[in-house]
């Protein structure tokens, strides 16, 4: 089911301040966060965030196109190598 | 005469109300909107249109509906950007896996296509 529209998207509030403060600053660097579950607003388009996997950072690159995303999206969480069959 | 609606051949044995689900975007629900509006009787036989009806019907697909060619290429640009940003629909897409979590130990046919067989799988040993 989808969310419900009266609550508006979720954005990790802390991650938009963030994004807020180095839009204001005019300066870019690269944000860390386990908010996977945070909807890609407009304002965090040409920033590059972070965003961990369970494992690692996997540093995700905001496009326009991203925008109404989530961040897990960008993030896969499960490695595939293919199966033992599979050589070549 | 067969009657053409936006390049496709209706069937002339049908249903006004089923025989435009022939054409692609329109289902039984749109077909039988568009009918109302062009004044058209649901259960009148395709061959039996006049001129007219036929008219007013292309004239409303042609002015509220995305249908045949238009809608696949939306389609197709819809899961072309998917796979352009790199998200996790776009990957599955490119892998030609189901999207929407389903399990794909077994079955998920319809996605991964006929079945191939491997040679000397192994079976889980204890």
């Amino acid at each position: 089911m989808s969310r419900s529209l009266k609550k508006g998207p979720y954005i990790n509030l802390k991650l938009e301040k963030k994004v807020f403060a180095m839009n204001e600053a005019g300066k870019k660097s690269v944000i860390k966060t386990w908010a996977r579950a945070s909807m890609i607003s407009p304002d965090f388009v040409g920033h590059t965030i972070a965003v961990h996997n369970g494992n690692k950072f996997i540093p995700v690159y905001v496009t326009e196109n991203m925008v109404g995303h989530k961040l897990g999206e960008f993030s896969p969480t499960r490695t595939f190598r293919g199966h033992s069959g599979n050589r070549k | 005469m067969a009657i053409r609606i936006v390049g496709v051949d209706l069937p002339q044995n049908k249903r006004g109300e089923v025989g435009l689900t022939y054409i692609y975007g329109i289902g039984r629900n749109s077909s039988k909107q568009i009918l109302n509006e062009a004044g058209v009787d649901l259960d009148t036989k395709v061959k039996d249109w006049t001129d007219d009806q036929a008219a007013k019907i292309r004239e409303i697909i042609g002015a509220k509906f995305k249908v045949e060619g238009d809608l696949r290429s939306e389609v197709q640009l819809n899961i072309k950007r998917l796979m352009d940003i790199g998200c996790y629909r776009g990957v599955r897409h490119r892998l030609g896996l189901p999207l929407r979590g389903q399990s794909t130990k077994n079955n998920a046919r319809t996605r991964k296509g006929k079945k191939k067989t491997v040679a000397n799988k192994k079976k889980a040993t204890k």
